[in-house]
């Protein structure tokens, strides 16, 4: 059976197809102000490295903050939902799936079903999140993909107290007028994040094995700060930005079924 | 979405209760016009005190005015951009800023001039209602305000002192305003609206209670709109024939299970305000078949409540049930403070545990299955304690949604967001 999965990411919206559970094809495109054509790319995309049609695709479940926007889906799950299903078919032994995606960070709780057990998402401001990075990338003058392994070369911990992106930007600002080594800032900018993150994550309470996910999970700079603050192992998972939407593939198929 | 199962239907008295309301702010409006009396001050305030300078006395109510204003998102911005721009900042409490902007627009809500009070009469129930009243007056030119300051502590501890404090300032309040009104006080109609208020924020703590049954009578959206009475008259008359009305429809309504929502499947409750421009969301719940059956503040913020011998909520029993005869200015006082600091919202100032305590009581006599909690940035009184509320759920495994927002100011309300987690929630709840 063929089912599909589309997550409506605030960046990008990422689409799987699998085909008797296993990945057919994925493909991703920036979601930009017309999401209709956002959906026809990146589904396009996925149908394409799957050799498909759209209505060779027995069930598709929709994700994400743009729910309502796909007209072929059949349903929609959360992201919540879709992340614990797809953690635990990814790694089975994970009970906590930490999701940080361009404009939101997320954790679920979840049993060895992949069942959502409890979740909790970030407040309203956007530090926390993948954009945060971003803006801190453009403060520093530095590619988007340097920020993890400038950081990963740094030599010493800076506080950085903001938790917001507008006041965090002042913080570098000042950092680098104090000639504050960019590695340096980088390594401040992902602890801030991750801190935001962690303390999110406790409040859910951290149960392991833990998954981390989304489009922030390939910076290593990030992972490694998330490694230090929560004193565990992190697991990345290949392709983290398509959890969600392989979460909702896999639950297209359970649907499907039904 | 969730199969019907019961029967519903809109509240008989739902009307009644519109009308009341408008005729209540018509009054308030246009009390000069019949030689009465206006003032101003908080909901919290000892509105029954004022009742003894006649029956010609109608007040404002900060805290009901603020939402109401708020439910109108234009003219609730208009309100924010206007007592901003006088150096107000964005993060006081959202009614403060609502009710002062208006004053500043020089617009009443439910159209024409704001209509300036006599007086201001209010208590310090939290740090905005301290200096509320104060800007008020100074913004109308001064004014005269009478404040009462009721930071007497848990009613665990509201000993005769404590109790003495308050009546004390109570007894100078008649005094002060028997000399800016001119008018002589009558102990009789202060004894009256006692009994009123007793009976009244009894009557809806009875109201209440019926929503523990399955399914629910009333769901906390159209609550909403019936327990403002308590908060805008819950001394007078009007009030106490309203309640029983709406007791006995509701008494009803159990009797013959006639739900709120005909797809009951799930029950949560909220916690504070919510956000009064987005009361949408509930409607979304409903959509599920998870209604609202009140919270914490729904019930108590107006209701007055005891437990009963079965250990359980239920009315408070009044003096008049007690066989108490008010003969005596002084007694009046007494029995308003005491009965007043008893009230379970009150709590909420002082103890993070025994509000967690109260909403677990809810959760487990109201047969709960989850818990929204509004972290209110539109009010620092009552959003005290939430995030240790939701930790004191979690030890007891009750499902639990924070979501952000504001009570008075939309603009701190994201409603797709909130969907989103609500969409999230419905799934815990196994609903969706």
């Amino acid at each position: 059976m063929i089912t599909a999965g589309i997550d409506f990411g605030a960046k990008n919206v990422k689409m799987v197809i699998l085909d008797d559970g296993k990945i057919a094809g994925r493909g991703s495109t920036l979601t930009g102000f017309d999401l209709k054509i956002a959906v026809k790319d990146a589904s396009e995309m996925a149908l394409k490295a799957a050799k498909l049609k759209l209505d060779e695709i027995a069930h598709i479940t929709e994700t994400g903050i743009g729910q309502g926007s796909v007209e072929f889906a059949a349903d929609s799950v959360s992201e919540v939902g879709a992340n614990a299903k797809a953690g635990v078919k990814l790694l089975p032994s994970a009970r906590t799936i930490i999701d940080v995606g361009a404009e939101e960070a997320r954790a679920v709780k979840c049993d060895e079903s992949g069942d959502m057990k409890d979740f909790v998402v970030n407040e309203r401001c956007a530090a926390g999140a993948g954009a945060f990075v971003e803006a801190m990338s453009r403060a520093l003058e530095v590619e988007l993909e340097q920020m993890g392994p400038m950081s990963l070369k740094a030599t010493e911990a800076v506080p950085m107290n903001a938790q917001c992106t507008v006041f965090a930007e002042s913080e570098v600002v000042s950092l680098i007028h104090a000639q504050t080594p960019k590695p340096n800032i980088a390594r401040a900018i992902h602890d801030a994040i991750a801190e935001r993150v962690i303390s999110m994550v406790r409040r859910l309470g951290i149960t392991e094995d833990i998954l981390l996910v989304g489009g922030l999970a390939y910076d290593v700079g990030f992972v490694d700060a998330m490694k230090r603050g929560l004193g565990v192992e992190v697991h990345v998972p290949e392709f983290p930005e398509y959890v969600s939407a392989y979460g909702a593939a896999l639950i297209a198929q359970e649907r499907a079924k039904e | 979405m969730a199969e019907i199962k019961y029967q519903t239907k809109p509240l008989d008295i739902w009307n009644e209760g519109k009308a009341l309301r408008q005729q209540y702010y018509e009054n308030y409006a246009k009390a000069h016009e019949k030689g009465g009396i206006r003032w101003a001050g908080g909901a919290w305030a000892y509105s029954a005190v004022p009742a003894g300078l006649g029956d010609d006395v109608w007040s404002l109510t900060g805290e009901p005015y603020g939402a109401s204003v708020a439910f109108d998102k234009k003219f609730a911005a208009r309100c924010h951009e206007a007592i901003e721009a006088k150096g107000f900042a964005r993060d006081l409490c959202a009614y403060l800023r609502n009710y002062l902007g208006s004053i500043v627009l020089d617009e009443y809500v439910f159209g024409g001039k704001f209509p300036k009070p006599d007086f201001q009469w209010t208590t310090h129930i939290c740090c905005s209602h301290a200096k509320w009243y104060q800007i008020a007056s100074e913004l109308e030119g001064g004014t005269p305000l009478f404040c009462i300051d009721v930071s007497t502590g848990l009613y665990q501890d509201f000993d005769e002192r404590r109790r003495e404090y308050v009546v004390n300032q109570l007894l100078d309040g008649i005094n002060w305003l028997e000399k800016i009104t001119g008018r002589d006080y009558d102990d009789e109609k202060l004894i009256q609206a006692v009994y009123n208020e007793c009976e009244a924020t009894s009557l809806w703590a009875e109201i209440c209670a019926m929503n523990k049954t399955i399914p629910a009578p009333l769901d906390e959206k159209t609550m909403y709109s019936l327990y403002v009475f308590g908060t805008i008259m819950k001394h007078r008359p009007e009030a106490v024939a309203f309640y029983r009305k709406l007791r006995d429809e509701v008494q009803v309504r159990v009797d013959n299970k006639i739900a709120a929502v005909g797809n009951e499947q799930r029950r949560v409750i909220t916690d504070t305000q919510p956000p009064w421009g987005f009361l949408e969301v509930f409607r979304y719940l409903e959509s599920y078949g998870v209604v609202s059956v009140g919270s914490l503040y729904t019930f108590s913020l107006i209701g007055a409540w005891e437990v009963k011998d079965d250990g359980t909520w239920g009315p408070k029993t009044t003096p008049q049930e007690q066989g108490i005869d008010i003969t005596t200015r002084r007694q009046a006082l007494e029995i308003l403070a005491d009965w007043t600091h008893a009230r379970p919202e009150w709590q909420h100032f002082y103890s993070a545990q025994k509000k967690s305590d109260m909403m677990l009581r809810i959760v487990r006599e109201w047969q709960v299955d989850g818990v929204l909690l509004h972290y209110n940035r539109g009010c620092e009184g009552l959003s005290l304690n939430i995030a240790e509320n939701r930790l004191a759920f979690k030890e007891a495994g009750v499902p639990v949604l924070p979501f952000e927002g504001n009570m008075g100011d939309e603009r701190e309300f994201d409603l797709e967001r909130t969907k989103k987690a609500v969409d999230s929630f419905l799934e815990l709840l196994g609903v969706k």
